[in-house]
C-alpha cells in the first residue's frame, strides 16, 4: 500500500486509526486491545501517511479516555510520533483532551460555526494557544454548506473572523464538505462539481489557507464495491487537486492510479463526478456490478536464449537488459548454490563484470548499462530476503558511497545515473534521494561506515550548499573523499570554493563515465595517494591561475549603464492582442511531442552527437537508436494513457523601464485571466477576478560589467524595454504532473532505466511546451508575429523574434527572481509548480521565464558582477547584502 | 515603548549578553544547612534548595547578580529555576513558591534598575522557569508506556502560580528554559498566555531548549526544527538553546535555528563538558572564542552561559562579541509548519 496519488503539495492523511473509518480499528479499541491498535498506527506511517488522523467518536466508547490513552501510547513510539497527528472529533471536549497529550504541532479536526460565531472564536483561540493548526468545517447555524456559493460564503466568513483574532492564515484548513454523489437523488448530482469549484473560489478568497476533505463520503452509494469506489476517489482527486485540494483523509490503499483505471469505468466515474448529463448515475450503476473483482495477467513467450544454462541466461539477461525472467532464473540459480549470497558473488557479478568491461571499453553505453542495472537490482531484490533469513552479512563490495542531491535541490537524473553505474561496477551505493540536509548526509556516512560521499545538484544555489556540506564534514573531523557532480558544478568552483573548505580529498567528477574510475582509484591501496595528490595539485594550480589571471577588468556599474544597449524603440512590438494572464490546464502532449529537441535528450544519457545524425553514428549509433526506440515507445504510452499532464501559464503586462529595473503593472490586466486552451471542462474553470495586486512590481535585472571593446554594449535585459512604456511577458510550464505515480511504480519495480527515461522525457516535454507556448504568444496572445511560419526545426533553433530568458540562467542569473515571477503569474495556483527554498521548481520537469518581444532582444551572459552592482542590487531588491551575496554568489569574484 | 519593543531595539544595535550559572556560583559560597534554612522552620533539610536563598540569604543571589551585571550582562535571569510547586515539594516548601518568586524577581529588578541608572543602558529581568522534574510526554514506568505522573492542566497551574509571582515581582520576560520536554514547554506557554490575558498586557516569552543527544533532539525526541514549529505560536521574543553540552556541540543546531526562526536567537551553553569529577574546566577565553564564531557568522542575538560558567566567562564573551553585528531576522515564507518529533512543512 503506497500513496498512489501524490503531487508535490498533496498530503496523505492516514485514516486507519479512525473508529468511524476502520471497522478493524474500532474493534481493537472497543476490546481495549491498545497494543494492536498502536500497530495499526505504525503501519499507517510505514505506508506513507504524512499526518496521522486519530478519531474515537463512537457512541459506546468513552471517547476522551480512548483518545488520550491512545495518543499517549503512540507518543511513546518514535517511529509513529515522528509525524504530526490530527486530533479528530466532533466533540470539542475530546479535542481539547487530546491536545493536552500531543507535543509537536498537531492539526485539530475540526471546529465550525455550527453553534455560532462566539463559540467558534473561543475554540479557535484555544487552538491557537495550544499551538495547533485547525480544520474548519463549512458549517454554520443554518447547516452544512452544500452549494458552491454557500461553501465560499461560510469559508470566507470564517476566514475573516479568524484573521480578526490573529489566527495564522497558513494554519487554517477548510473542509468544504465532500458529499455522496450518484445517490439517485437529483439534487445530489452536482455535489462533486460544487466542491471542486468551491476549492478554486476559496483558494482565491483566502490566501495561504488549505483545503481538505473526507473522501469516503463521495462513493457512499457503492458500499461493498471497492473497485468502483477506488476509481471514483481517484477520478475525484484528479480534478480536485488541481483545483486546490491540498490534503485528504484517505486510505492510500483505496486509490487507483488514474491512468490504470479501466477507461470505460473511468469515463463513467468522470461523468458522475463532473455531472455531465442526467444519465451518468444510471450508467455507472449499470456498469458497477461487472467491475466487482477484476484482474488480468499477461504471459510472454520465451525466446531462444531461454534454452541456455541458467548462468548463461543470467549473463545474457544482464548484458541485454532483459528483466522478464530474471526472478525465476535467479530462483533457479539459488537452488544450485549452498548460500544465496553466492548467486550474487557468482553468476550475477560475472554478468555485471561483462557489462562493466563492455562499458569500460566503450562497447556499451549508458542507457544499456542502466537497463542492465535494472535486471541486477531485481535479482538482488529477490535474493535479499533469503540472505537476511540466513543472517549472513552481505558481502562488502568495492566500497560504500553515500550519494545525495543537496538540500534545496530536487534534480536527480544525473545522480541516479551515476549511482547505477557505480552499482554496476560493484560499489555499494546508499542513495539518500533529493533535498538532503547536510546533517543527514554526515550521519548516514558515519552509520554506513562509508568510503566516500558523492554530492549532486543542478541549480546554482546548490553550489553554496555543497560548500556547507564540505565545511560540516571538516567540522566533524571527517577525511573521506568528497565527490562533486551535477550540471552547474565545475572543476573551477570545486577548486576555488569546495576543496579549501574540507581537509579530505575533493574531486569534481565531470560525468558518469568518470565516476567509476575516480571511485575505484579512491578505494585502491596503491594508486589512491598519488591520485589525491595529483588532484590537489591540479586544484591548487587552478587557484593560482585564477589569482594571477588578473581577470578581465570590471568597469563601475555607472559606466556600464552608460554603455547600455541602445535598442531602437521605434521597433518595439505593439501592445498584445490579449493581455493578462492565460492559464492552460492541459496542453495536448501529442502536440508537444513534435517539438521535442532530441539532442539534449541524448546528452543526458552521455551519448555525444546531434540528432538525427546520432542515430547513424558509427560509434554510438546503435545505442542511440535503441534508446530512441524505447523513448518513442514510452512517449506513445505517456500520451495514450495520459501519464503526464502539461499545465502552463503565460502573462503579458504593461511595463516601463527605469534604469535597470522594469516596473510591471498587473492590476488591470489580471482581470483578463482566461481559460483559453484548456481541455478542462469549461464550466470548471472560471476567470479569476478576485486577485488583487499592488499597482506595480519592480523587477530588477543585472547588467554586464566586464569591460567591452568599442562598439559592444554592456547588456542588461532592461535595455529591451522602453522607458516610455512597453510590454513584458512571463510564463511557467510543467509537464511533470502525474509523474510521481509512475516513478513510484518503477522504483517499486527496481526499474531505474524507465525511471530515468521518464524523467528525461518529461524534461523534454516541458522544454517543448515552453517552445510551443512561446510560439502561441508570438502569433496569437501578443500577436506581434502573426504571420510567423516556422518549421519545428526552425523553432528548435529559435529562429524567431523575441527571447524568453529564465531566472537562474545567464541573462538573468538570479534564481531568487522566480518567486516574483510566480507571484505575477499566480503560477503555483495555475500550474501546481512550487519552489523549494533554493528556488528549484517542483515538479522538476518545468520551465519558467520572461518574454521580451523587441526584435533586437538577444540572449547574453551577465557573467561577473562587481561589488558596486551587488550593493545596489541588494537595495533594489530590498534585502541585506548577505542575502544578495548568497543569491549572486556564482557571479561574484 | 513596550518592553518587547525596547528589547528588540537594543538587540538591533548589538549582541546582547545574558548572565551565567547560578548553581555553580552558589557552591563557591560553601553555605551550610543553617544558611539555607534560615528561620523558616521547614520540615525538611534545605541544603541545595538554591531558590530559597531569596528568603533566607538574599545577599548571595544579590552578589551573583551584581557580579554578572558588572561583567557586562544586559539580562538577569532570576534565581527561580526550581521555584515551582512540584520541585519545592521535595523541600516541603511548596507553600513558599509565590514568596520565593516575588522576592527573587524584586531582587533582580532592583539590581537591573540600579545598573541601568548608572549608565543609561537598558537592563532586563527574565523570570526563569525550569522544566520541573516531571514530564508530560514520557512514562516513568517502562512497563506502562501510556502512564503519566502528571497531566497538562496540573502542570499549567503549577507554572501559572510561578509566572504570576515572577510578574508581580517585576520580571520583564518569562524565560521557559532547559526545555527537555516540548509538551511541558507548551503547558508553560499556555500558563503565560493566560497570565498575560488576565493582566491585559503583553508578556514576552523566551524559550530555550536543551538537547540530550548530539543529533539535536531533546528528551521528548523533538528536533530543534520540530521544536520551533511546536512553539512558534508563543511568538517568543527569543528562542534558542541552553545547558546541553558545550558550545562546540551546539554549533550545528544553533546554525539550524538561526536560519529558520523569525525571532531573536539566544544561546547560553555550558562551559564545555564536565570532567570525570563533574567539574567544568573550560576557560573563559575558550568559551568566548567558540560563541564568538556564531556571532561572527551572524547566527545569534543574545549570548550567555549555563552550568559551569562564571562572571569571568560572561565578561570574556561580552568582550569577544562587542562591536559585532547582530543577526538580522530572516523572513521565512508563509507555509504551514506542523511537527511530530520531526518537522513537516506543507507547501504553500
Amino acid at each position: 500500500m503506497t500513496a498512489t496519488i501524490s503531487t508535490a503539495q498533496f498530503v496523505n492523511i492516514g485514516e486507519r486509526t479512525n473508529v468511524t473509518g476502520s471497522a478493524r480499528f474500532k474493534k481493537l479499541i472497543m476490546a481495549g486491545d491498545y497494543p494492536a491498535a498502536v500497530e495499526v498506527a505504525r503501519q499507517q506511517v510505514e505506508s506513507g501517511a504524512q499526518v496521522l488522523d486519530v478519531n474515537m467518536d463512537e457512541g459506546l466508547l468513552d471517547a476522551e479516555y480512548a483518545m488520550t490513552t491512545f495518543l499517549k501510547l503512540i507518543a511513546a513510539e518514535p517511529d509513529i510520533a515522528r509525524i504530526p497527528f490530527m486530533v479528530d472529533s466532533s466533540k470539542w471536549s475530546v479535542i481539547e483532551a487530546g491536545l493536552k497529550c500531543v507535543s509537536g504541532k498537531p492539526i485539530v479536526n475540526s471546529i465550525s460555526m455550527k453553534e455560532g460565531e462566539d463559540q467558534f472564536l473561543a475554540q479557535a483561540r484555544k487552538v491557537m494557544n495550544y499551538g495547533a493548526a485547525v480544520v474548519v468545517m463549512a458549517f454554520d447555524t443554518v447547516g452544512q454548506a452544500d452549494t458552491r456559493a454557500r461553501k465560499l460564503e461560510i469559508c470566507g466568513r470564517a476566514y475573516d473572523l479568524l484573521m480578526g483574532i490573529g489566527f495564522p492564515p497558513e494554519d487554517i484548513i477548510f473542509d468544504p464538505n465532500i458529499f455522496a454523489v450518484a445517490t439517485g437523488i437529483e439534487e445530489h448530482n452536482n455535489y462533486a462539481v460544487d466542491f471542486i469549484e468551491a476549492c478554486r473560489d476559496i483558494k482565491a478568497r483566502c490566501p495561504h489557507a488549505h483545503i481538505s476533505g473526507g473522501l469516503s463520503n463521495l462513493s457512499f452509494s457503492f458500499r461493498g464495491n471497492e473497485p468502483v469506489r477506488r476509481a471514483m476517489h481517484s477520478v475525484f482527486l484528479y480534478y480536485a487537486i488541481p483545483a486546490g485540494l491540498d490534503m485528504a483523509i484517505v486510505n492510500a490503499g483505496q486509490l487507483d492510479i488514474y491512468d490504470a483505471i479501466d477507461p470505460k469505468l473511468r469515463q463513467a466515474c468522470e461523468d458522475v463526478i463532473l455531472n455531465s448529463d442526467e444519465g451518468a448515475t444510471e450508467r455507472l450503476i449499470a456498469m458497477a456490478e461487472s467491475f466487482k473483482g477484476t484482474d488480468a495477467v499477461a504471459e510472454k513467450a520465451a525466446a531462444e536464449w531461454r534454452s541456455l544454462d541458467v548462468g548463461k541466461r543470467l549473463e545474457y539477461a544482464l548484458v541485454k537488459g532483459i528483466d522478464a525472467h530474471v526472478v525465476e532464473d535467479t530462483e533457479e540459480c539459488r537452488q544450485l548454490f549452498a548460500r544465496p549470497i553466492e548467486v550474487i558473488e557468482g553468476p550475477l557479478m560475472d554478468g555485471m563484470n561483462v557489462v562493466g568491461d563492455l562499458f569500460g571499453s566503450g562497447k556499451m553505453f549508458l542507457p544499456q548499462v542502466v537497463k542492465s542495472a535494472r535486471v541486477m537490482k531485481k535479482a538482488v531484490a529477490h535474493l535479499l530476503p533469503f540472505i537476511e533469513a540466513a543472517k549472513e552479512p552481505g558481502a562488502r563490495g568495492k566500497g560504500k558511497i553515500i550519494m545525495a542531491t543537496v538540500k534545496g535541490d530536487v534534480h536527480d537524473i544525473g545522480k541516479n545515473i551515476v549511482g547505477v553505474v557505480l552499482q554496476c561496477n560493484g560499489f555499494d551505493v546508499v542513495d539518500m534521494g533529493v533535498m538532503v540536509p547536510w546533517s543527514d548526509i554526515l550521519k548516514s556516512a558515519k552509520e554506513n561506515d562509508a568510503d566516500m560521499i558523492g554530492l549532486s545538484g543542478l541549480i546554482t544555489p546548490s553550489l553554496d550548499e555543497m560548500v556547507t556540506v564540505a565545511e560540516e564534514m571538516k567540522r566533524a573531523g571527517m577525511t573521506m573523499p568528497l565527490l562533486i557532480g551535477g550540471a552547474t558544478t565545475s572543476k573551477v568552483h570545486t577548486a576555488l570554493r569546495i576543496a579549501p573548505a574540507y581537509d579530505g580529498p575533493v574531486v569534481h567528477v565531470l560525468d558518469a563515465s568518470r565516476a567509476v574510475g575516480v571511485a575505484s582509484t579512491l578505494v585502491s591501496d596503491t594508486i589512491r595517494d598519488d591520485f589525491v595528490q595529483k588532484t590537489a595539485d591540479e586544484y591548487e594550480a587552478v587557484r593560482i591561475a585564477r589569482a594571477n589571471k588578473g581577470q578581465s577588468e570590471l568597469i563601475p556599474i555607472e559606466a556600464a549603464r552608460a554603455n547600455a544597449f541602445p535598442a531602437d524603440m521605434a521597433l518595439k512590438p505593439d501592445a498584445p492582442k490579449q493581455p493578462g494572464v492565460h492559464v492552460f490546464e492541459d496542453w495536448d502532449l501529442a502536440d508537444l511531442r513534435e517539438l521535442i529537441d532530441w539532442t539534449p535528450f541524448f546528452r543526458a544519457w552521455e551519448l555525444a552527437g546531434n540528432y538525427p545524425a546520432i542515430l547513424t553514428d558509427a560509434v554510438v549509433g546503435e545505442s542511440a537508436t535503441s534508446l530512441f526506440a524505447d523513448a518513442q515507445k514510452m512517449l506513445d504510452q505517456i500520451i495514450a494513457e495520459k501519464w503526464l499532464t502539461a499545465k502552463g501559464v503565460a502573462g503579458l503586462w504593461p511595463c516601463h523601464r527605469d534604469g535597470d529595473d522594469v516596473y510591471i503593472y498587473t492590476s488591470h490586466a489580471d482581470a483578463q485571466r482566461s481559460p483559453d486552451g484548456a481541455s478542462f471542462p469549461a464550466d470548471l474553470h472560471t476567470p479569476n477576478l478576485d486577485r488583487t495586486h499592488e499597482a506595480s512590481v519592480r523587477m530588477p535585472f543585472l547588467r554586464q560589467q566586464i569591460a567591452k571593446r568599442e562598439g559592444r554594449a554592456n547588456m542588461c535585459l532592461a535595455d529591451f524595454i522602453d522607458p516610455a512604456g512597453d510590454w513584458i511577458g512571463g510564463f511557467a510550464v510543467t509537464a511533470g504532473h502525474g509523474i510521481d505515480a509512475h516513478l513510484a511504480r518503477f522504483k517499486a519495480d527496481n526499474d531505474d532505466y524507465s525511471d530515468i527515461l521518464l524523467k528525461a522525457l518529461a524534461d523534454r516535454l516541458a522544454e517543448a511546451f515552453a517552445e510551443r507556448l512561446h510560439q502561441y504568444v508570438r502569433t496569437t496572445l501578443w500577436g506581434y508575429a502573426e504571420g510567423e511560419q516556422l518549421t519545428n526545426e526552425a523553432l528548435i533553433r529559435e529562429q524567431y523574434r523575441g527571447i524568453r530568458p529564465a531566472p537562474g540562467y545567464p541573462a538573468c542569473p538570479d534564481h531568487s527572481e522566480k518567486p516574483m515571477l510566480f507571484e505575477l503569474l499566480g503560477a503555483t495556483d495555475a500550474t501546481g509548480i512550487t519552489l523549494t527554498e533554493s528556488f528549484a521548481m517542483l515538479p522538476t520537469a518545468a520551465v519558467s521565464g520572461f518574454y521580451f518581444g523587441h526584435p533586437q532582444a538577444e540572449y547574453f551572459g551577465v557573467a561577473r558582477v562587481g561589488p558596486d552592482q551587488l550593493e545596489e542590487y541588494a537595495t533594489r531588491r530590498g534585502v541585506d547584502l548577505a542575502t544578495a551575496t548568497r543569491w549572486l554568489r556564482p557571479n561574484l569574484d | 515603548m513596550t518592553t518587547r519593543q525596547t528589547f528588540l531595539a537594543e538587540a538591533a544595535k548589538r549582541i546582547l549578553i545574558t548572565d551565567g550559572a547560578f548553581g555553580t556560583e552558589i557552591q563557591n559560597w560553601k553555605l551550610s544547612e543553617a544558611d539555607y534554612a534560615g528561620d523558616l522552620g521547614l520540615a525538611k533539610d534545605q541544603k541545595g534548595n538554591n531558590d530559597i536563598l531569596a528568603l533566607t540569604k538574599p545577599e548571595v543571589p544579590e552578589a551573583i547578580h551584581r557580579a554578572y551585571f558588572e561583567a557586562g550582562a544586559d539580562i538577569a535571569e532570576t534565581n527561580t529555576f526550581s521555584a515551582n510547586r512540584i520541585s519545592q515539594a521535595d523541600y516541603a516548601a511548596e507553600h513558599l513558591v509565590r514568596e520565593i518568586n516575588v522576592e527573587s524577581a524584586k531582587l533582580a529588578r532592583r539590581l537591573a534598575d540600579e545598573f541601568q541608572a548608572k549608565d543609561g543602558r537598558p537592563r532586563f529581568v527574565a523570570g526563569a522557569v525550569g522544566p520541573t522534574n516531571k514530564t508530560l510526554s514520557l512514562s516513568p514506568d517502562v512497563n506502562d508506556p501510556g502512564f503519566r505522573e502528571i497531566d497538562f492542566d496540573y502542570l499549567k497551574d503549577v507554572y501559572r502560580e510561578q509566572v504570576d509571582a515572577l510578574l508581580e515581582g517585576g520580571a520583564d520576560f518569562i524565560l521557559i528554559e532547559t526545555v527537555f520536554d516540548t509538551l511541558n514547554a507548551k503547558a508553560g506557554i499556555m500558563a503565560v498566555l493566560e497570565a498575560a490575558e488576565a493582566l491585559g498586557r503583553d508578556v514576552p516569552i523566551m524559550l530555550s531548549m536543551t538537547l540530550t543527544d548530539l543529533s539535536g533532539r531533546n528528551l521528548s525526541g523533538h528536533t530543534v526544527e520540530a521544536f520551533w514549529h511546536a512553539v512558534r505560536h508563543a511568538k517568543p521574543v527569543t528562542i534558542g538553546l541552553n545547558c546541553s553540552f558545550g558550545a562546540e556541540q551546539l554549533r550545528p543546531h544553533v546554525r539550524t535555528l538561526s536560519g529558520i526562526c523569525d525571532t531573536l536567537i539566544m544561546v547560553y551553553p555550558n562551559a564545555g563538558l564536565p570532567n570525570e569529577l563533574g567539574e567544568y574546566d573550560e576557560q573563559p577565553s575558550t568559551t568566548a572564542g567558540l560563541v564568538r564564531e556564531w556571532a561572527a557568522n551572524a547566527q545569534v542575538n543574545v549570548l550567555g552561559g549555563c552550568c559551569g560558567s562564571t562572571p569571568a566567562h560572561i565578561a570574556a564573551i561580552a568582550k569577544a562579541v562587542g562591536g559585532l553585528t547582530p543577526r538580522a531576522l530572516p523572513v521565512p515564507p508563509v507555509v504551514t509548519r506542523l511537527a511530530g518529533l520531526e518537522p513537516m512543512t506543507m507547501a504553500a
